[in-house]
Parts: C-alpha cells; sequence; structure tokens
C-alpha cells in the first residue's frame, strides 16, 4: 500500500512539473523564504502567459 | 578562452567514465548483447516465412539499451567531457524563465515532447513499401550512430555558449557566409516542413466526416482549456488536461455519430476546402494571444504523446503481430516504387528522417533544452536518451504498417492518378504491382473502420491508423476497429497542428528579427501591423507550398516528400558540421570522427539524392526531367496521364520547376555552409585548435544525479547536500 501511495505521489509530482502547475509552489516557498509578499495565483499565471508569449517552443514533425 | 577549457578540471565526476564494471552488471550486459545478436539474427535470416514484429521490437530496445549504456557514455565523458564540477547556464543565470534549474526526469519529458510528433509515424510507413528490413535497419543503426549523436552533441556544445541557437553558432563559430545560408536554409526548411505535415492532415481528413468531427472539435476544447486556465480557475493545468483529455475521447467517440447527427454532407470536406480551413486557422492561430490556443493545445498533444507510446507498446507487445510486408521489395531495388519514386540507396534514408536522423532537432537542441540543463552529464540522457525514444516510435510505427496486407498497403499510399480510386482499378493497378487484394476487400477494410474509401489516402496517417487499429484490436479486443483508426487519426493530426501554430509562430519571430536589423521597429513583437504581417507571409508560404501539393496532378506527397526528408536531414548536415567544427577548434580532432561519422553519411545520402531530384534523366524522379517531358508533351498538344487535361499538364510543369529549383537551393546553401567550415577545420588542425565562445568555467554548487536512475553514491551525495541547507532541484522529490 505503501508503495502505491509512494508512485501515486511521484505520478503527481511529475504531471504538475512537467505541466509547470509547481512553477506557483516553488514561488510560494522563495517568497515564503525571503520575506517577499507573493502576487496572487492570477497575476502570477498572467506573467507566465506573457513569457510564453515571447518565447515559443518550437515543435518538431 | 582557451582550447584546453573543456577538460575536466579538479575532482573527478561522481558517476565519471572510469567506473569500473561489476561482475553483475557484465553478465546483465552480455544477456542484453545476446537478446539483441538473436533478433537481429532472425530478422536476417528469414526469408518468406512468418516472422513475429516482436523480434524488431526486442532487436531495437537491446540495440538502444547497449547504445546508450556504452556508446553515449563514451561520447558523453570522453569526446565531449562534461564536467559536473562545471555551473550549466541553468544554474548560473537561474531566473526561473528561461534559464531554469530543471528535475533531469522533467526536462526529459519536454525535450522528449518538443523532439517527438507526426514526424517519426509519417517516414517509417512511407518507406515500408521498400519492406521492413531497410526501414529497420536504418532506424536503430541511424539513431544510434547519427541523430542521438548529433542532438546530444548540439545540446553540450549549446549549453557551453549559455544555450545559443543553431544559427548565432553557426555564424560565431563557421564564419558569416555559413550563418546566412543556415538562416536561411533554417526558414526555408521550416516552411517545407509546415507544408508537408499540413499535407499529411489534408489527406488524412479529406472525404473523413468523422475525422473532421473530431479534429474540427479540439479547437473549441483547447479554446475552453484557455479560458478556463486564464479566467476560472489559473494554473490548475492537471485539472484542465484531464477535462480537455476526456472531451477529445467524447470527440473522437461521438465522429462515429455523424451521420446520425445529419452533419455528415457538411463536414464531408475536399481536399481544397481543408487547405483553405488549415491556412485561415493556421494565421489566427498565430496571432491570437498563446494563452487561448497554443497553451492549452500543447497540454493535450503532450499527454497524447506520452499515452500513445505506451499503448503503442503495451499494444504490440500483446498482440505480437506477424509482419505481412516483405523484407525487402523489388522496389527496393529497381526504384518503381509508388509511394515514392527512387531505389533504396539514398530514397529509404532520406524518407525516414524523423526517428533516424533528424535536422530539427537541432533547432530545439539548441536554445530552449540547454537553458534548462542541472548537470552537464545529463545531455546524455536528454539528448541521446531522448532521441532513442523517438526512434522507439519510428520502429512502432513502420512495425504498424508492416502488418498491413500488402495490398491493401500499396492501394492506401499509390497515388489516386495510379489506382484511378476505385476498388476495381485500384485492386488491378495492385494486382499490376504483384500483390493481391479484391475489391470487395478494399471496400471491407473501409467498412471496418467506417470511412468511405482507403483507396488513394496517401501521407501515411491512414495507413498507421489503419495497422494500429488492427493491433490494437487483437491486443485489447472489443470490435472497436473504428474508434481506433479515428484516434490514430486524431492524435497524429493533433501532433501535427501543435507543430503547425508554433512553427509558425516560430517562423515570425525569425522574420520580424531579420528585418528588424534593417528596420528595427519590426523586430518589436508587440506591435501588430509587423506580428500580422509577418504571420501572414509565414502561413502564406507554407499554404502555398500545402496547394501546390494538395493540388498535383502526381500526387502531393509522392512529389513532396523526398524535398521534405532532404530538407530536414540537410539541416542535420548543418547541425553535424558546426559539431564537427567545434571540437576540431576545442583541440580534439581525434574525435570528429564521432559526429563525423553521421556527416559524412548525412552528406552522401543528401547530395546524391539531391542530385538525382535535380539531374535525373529518370522523370519519375527528376523533377526537371520530369519538366521536359510534360513540357514537350504540351508544346506536341498531348496529354499525358495521369493528367487529364491541359491545365493540369501546365500545373505539373510549374509544380515540377519549382520543386526542383527548390531542391537545388537547399543543397546549395548547405554546401557553402560545409564549404565555409571546411576553411576553419584547415586553420583550426593548423593551429592545434582555436578560440571559440565557449563561456568560461565556473564553479558548481549543485548536486544531482546523471542518470534515468540515481546510483546510491548519487542518492548518498543528494543527501547530503540536501541536509547541508541547499534545498533540490526544484519539487523535492526525485
Amino acid at each position: 500500500m505503501n508503495a502505491v501511495r509512494r508512485a501515486a505521489t511521484a505520478l503527481r509530482w511529475y504531471v504538475r512539473q512537467l505541466t509547470g502547475e509547481g512553477k506557483w509552489d516553488e514561488y510560494v516557498a522563495t517568497c515564503a523564504a525571503t520575506g517577499e509578499r507573493p502576487v496572487s495565483r492570477r497575476e502570477f499565471e498572467r506573467r507566465r502567459d506573457h513569457e510564453r508569449e515571447h518565447a515559443p517552443g518550437a515543435r518538431c514533425c | 578562452m582557451s582550447t584546453q577549457s573543456t577538460r575536466t578540471p579538479g575532482s573527478p565526476t561522481p558517476s565519471g567514465g572510469s567506473s569500473r564494471m561489476t561482475p553483475r552488471s557484465i553478465a546483465i550486459w552480455v544477456a542484453v548483447a545476446v537478446v539483441g545478436a538473436v533478433c537481429w539474427a532472425v530478422l536476417a535470416l528469414s526469408r518468406g516465412e512468418e516472422v513475429s514484429a516482436l523480434w524488431i521490437l526486442f532487436a531495437a530496445l537491446s540495440s538502444y539499451a547497449i547504445a546508450y549504456r556504452f556508446y553515449a557514455r563514451f561520447i558523453a565523458y570522453k569526446v565531449l567531457g562534461v564536467d559536473d564540477t562545471r555551473a550549466t547556464p541553468a544554474e548560473r543565470h537561474d531566473n526561473g524563465r528561461d534559464f531554469d534549474v530543471t528535475h533531469r526526469h522533467v526536462l526529459f519529458g519536454h525535450h522528449f515532447a518538443a523532439i517527438a510528433g507526426a514526424g517519426p509515424l509519417v517516414g517509417p510507413v512511407l518507406a515500408a513499401q521498400m519492406g521492413y528490413l531497410p526501414g529497420t535497419i536504418w532506424i536503430i543503426v541511424g539513431v544510434i550512430l547519427a541523430g542521438a549523436v548529433q542532438d546530444m552533441v548540439v545540446l553540450f556544445f549549446s549549453m557551453r555558449r549559455d544555450g545559443k541557437s543553431l544559427g548565432q553558432m553557426v555564424r560565431e563559430e563557421i564564419g558569416v557566409v555559413g550563418g546566412i545560408a543556415a538562416l536561411i536554409a533554417v526558414f526555408a526548411i521550416m516552411i517545407i516542413i509546415l507544408a508537408v505535415l499540413a499535407l499529411v492532415v489534408v489527406n488524412a481528413l479529406a472525404e473523413s466526416p468523422w475525422g473532421v468531427f473530431s479534429i474540427g472539435l479540439t479547437i473549441p476544447i483547447a479554446l475552453f482549456m484557455g479560458f478556463y486556465l486564464r479566467r476560472l480557475r489559473p494554473g490548475q493545468v492537471s485539472e484542465v488536461t484531464a477535462l480537455g483529455v476526456a472531451m477529445l475521447l467524447l470527440a473522437i467517440i461521438g465522429g462515429g455519430y455523424v451521420e446520425q447527427m445529419g452533419l455528415e454532407e457538411a463536414l464531408t470536406l475536399s481536399k481544397e476546402q481543408l487547405t483553405l480551413g488549415l491556412v485561415l486557422y493556421g494565421f489566427i492561430a498565430s496571432i491570437l494571444p498563446v494563452w487561448m490556443l497554443l497553451t492549452p493545445r500543447d497540454y493535450l498533444s503532450t499527454f497524447m504523446k506520452i499515452g500513445v507510446i505506451v499503448l503503442l507498446a503495451a499494444g504490440l507487445v500483446l498482440a505480437a503481430p506477424t509482419l505481412q510486408q516483405e523484407a525487402v521489395t523489388e522496389f527496393a531495388l529497381e526504384g518503381t516504387g509508388p509511394v515514392f519514386a527512387g531505389k533504396l540507396f539514398p530514397f529509404v534514408f532520406i524518407t525516414i528522417a524523423c526517428g533516424a536522423l533528424s535536422g530539427f532537432h537541432a533547432l530545439i537542441s539548441s536554445g530552449t533544452t540547454p537553458k534548462m540543463v542541472a548537470k552537464e552529464s545529463q545531455v546524455r540522457m536528454i539528448g541521446y536518451g531522448g532521441m532513442l525514444m523517438e526512434s522507439f516510435v519510428a520502429i512502432s510505427a513502420l512495425i504498424a504498417a508492416s502488418v498491413i496486407d500488402p495490398g491493401l498497403y500499396f492501394a492506401i499510399n499509390s497515388p489516386a492518378g495510379a489506382t484511378g480510386a476505385d476498388p476495381t482499378t485500384a485492386a488491378e493497378f495492385v494486382a499490376g504491382l504483384g500483390f493481391s487484394i479484391t475489391p470487395d476487400q478494399l471496400t471491407a477494410a473501409a467498412a471496418a473502420v467506417e470511412e468511405q474509401t482507403l483507396i488513394s489516402r496517401t501521407g501515411g496517417a491512414p495507413t498507421l491508423a489503419f495497422g494500429m487499429s488492427q493491433v490494437f484490436t487483437e491486443a485489447f479486443g472489443g470490435g472497436l476497429a473504428a474508434f481506433w483508426y479515428h484516434f490514430a487519426i486524431m492524435f497524429e493530426a493533433l501532433f501535427i497542428l501543435t507543430a503547425v501554430d508554433a512553427g509558425t509562430r516560430v517562423g515570425r519571430f525569425m522574420l520580424q528579427d531579420t528585418i528588424g536589423n534593417f528596420w528595427p521597429r519590426y523586430a518589436d513583437l508587440s506591435w501588430k501591423p509587423a506580428s500580422w504581417s509577418a504571420s501572414a507571409a509565414v502561413v502564406g508560404l507554407w499554404g502555398y507550398m500545402l496547394y501546390v501539393g494538395v493540388t498535383d496532378p502526381l500526387g502531393g506527397i509522392n512529389q513532396l516528400f523526398p524535398l521534405f526528408g532532404i530538407a530536414n536531414q540537410l539541416l542535420a548536415a548543418i547541425a553535424l558540421t558546426l559539431c564537427v567544427t567545434l571540437l576540431i577548434k576545442h583541440g580534439k580532432v581525434k574525435w570528429a570522427w564521432v559526429p563525423g561519422i553521421g556527416l559524412a553519411w548525412d552528406l552522401i545520402v543528401t547530395m546524391t539524392a539531391s542530385w538525382q531530384k535535380v539531374f535525373s534523366d529518370n522523370p519519375a524522379i527528376g523533377y526537371f526531367s520530369q519538366r521536359s517531358r510534360y513540357s514537350d508533351a504540351l508544346d506536341a498538344g498531348e496529354v499525358l496521364a495521369p493528367a487529364t487535361d491541359v491545365d493540369q499538364m501546365e500545373q505539373v510543369v510549374f509544380n515540377s520547376t519549382l520543386n526542383g529549383t527548390l531542391q537545388a537551393t537547399f543543397a546549395l546553401l548547405v554546401i557553402v555552409v560545409v564549404a565555409n567550415a571546411v576553411v576553419i577545420w584547415v586553420r583550426a588542425i593548423r593551429a592545434g585548435g582555436l578560440p571559440t565562445t565557449e563561456v568560461p568555467w565556473q564553479q558548481s554548487h549543485l548536486v544531482a544525479p546523471s542518470d534515468f536512475f540515481a546510483t546510491p553514491a548519487e542518492k548518498e551525495a543528494v543527501r547530503e547536500w540536501e541536509t547541508a541547507g541547499h534545498g533540490s532541484v526544484h519539487g523535492g522529490h526525485r
């Protein structure tokens, strides 16, 4: 059972990292460490959209 | 900058190249080698008997494992001299955006999703006309000695230069002339690639209301996901992607009911209508904000990619199908195949680009991925490993195409001009090729997957979809042949549309950047007149080539696919030339053969193919001799089949001139780059090395494992480092 739970946690972690969802957790953690006040989730995701707008990843064939 | 700088300074790397093998690991690798040798022997020796597809699968897997364990390791530690004491650009410039220390497993996923798409699914299907053996050998040997080497070495050199792009590196390390030639080549090749990929989608969806219904719905699904993430629940990507995938599956199932919904007629579109639709879509998609369409579609496509690979591998192992195609058909030797013209050499090697050697990957291995690598030694698993995974996709596609009845295979893949697009004439045509299938069998095959017809559905996608549906039906049962067929069409189209979206945007940025050198304002990405006009130009170019392909009386795939394959591999020639140049400049002439093998073979293949496409006096192969054949006939007032009137005759003349000119131009551009590089090689060899733009060594403070699986020593090192208060490489889980 423990192994199943571990695998599920690992899978969830991987999916969150792959989609970039985990970026928010990292940001919140960084803010907590530096004592900075984090912006809202909405604002944070807008900034990421803005960055993506100017740096499209090429997709190959 | 010293030429010695790539040598390992200071302490050896934790899992450096010097570790001794234990008796246990020797035993394991001997076993892998034996399995591989047995599989290859069976493939080489079986003729005219029933051969299971699993021999191909396991020949591939054991070859990959050995190449990864030994050759890739040798390249990483001996040739490149990866150095884990050296900080990567991600560590030095970490800004949480483009420079971003990323966990190696996550970066592997990102990199793989960026390099692999529909390409490895299409080329091997077309190459199956020469039998399963030539394609199998080229995919496996090609990836080990050329494709994976290119991806890894370009990744390494770009990483040592803060993630510079291929074009920038060619300009700075080879010369301005080579740099400009490379820039033009990259742009032109991208246009051709987009046009041919779009052609595959058009051919798969034409006269297929089910396909149009499901693919059409991906647009509102992606828009819904985009708005959900922007307005409703920002950042909840997993949640919305799960919703998106569920809707996607419903869209495929729903497609089976188009008739009942009374949409059949409205959704039965001709190739011309689809072309227009795709061009409009491409333009709008490239000027909309990325969050609306591009980003959500990319999430869908990434998860579909992973899902499809898992399904394919499981399906093939469970079904263990028997290969129906011959090992080597007579078309390989005669060069008279209906799918594409020309003999095994050089045309198998250019028809299969993605999966064996794909120049386009060099654009991803330079630029995006190198800015995210945590430790230098990880270039092996990401660059080499990522490409091996793509190669596995190509092998699976080749198997799917080879388990279909060969008569059906040729009926699907021969141009309409040859088959007459009718079961009776198609059956006669196939019989003329030396294979047999009855008109009833052709009709039954189409009915089984609920398509109006399968005859002359060229482009590879319908063949792959049919093969996959056969494998999955055998593996998982349940009489879902039609569902699996449209599932396969759907994900191929999804990958291609993602590539078209992203490719158009990348092309637009390149154009704006280039024109910006003369007119600075044009480079401003948020200035609408510039972004709109640049988008229109890029879409116009690939849309035009697409239209040329769609309306070509000789069959667009037959005419354009060779151009696509050659273009992609000419790009590889540029990338491999850069790799050789950099090794020589770093004073490592003795290792120049490592990318040199791939370069030499690639130049021989692409130059022979280009020469034949331009100068061959066989009108089936040479674009210009085709041109003269048709223009002579036109002057004599004749109409040559498969053209049916004077307009079509003129079209053939025009198309072959255009294709031939493009072909010659690409080859010349590559010759310019290589010639420019040779000058540098001579200079560098005489001087024993030359300065390069490599960023000087700086101490790394990160600790992270090198390979897919961390060794006990690496785990211990990571633990120590983390307890010393350093956090971890993002996310805390490993």
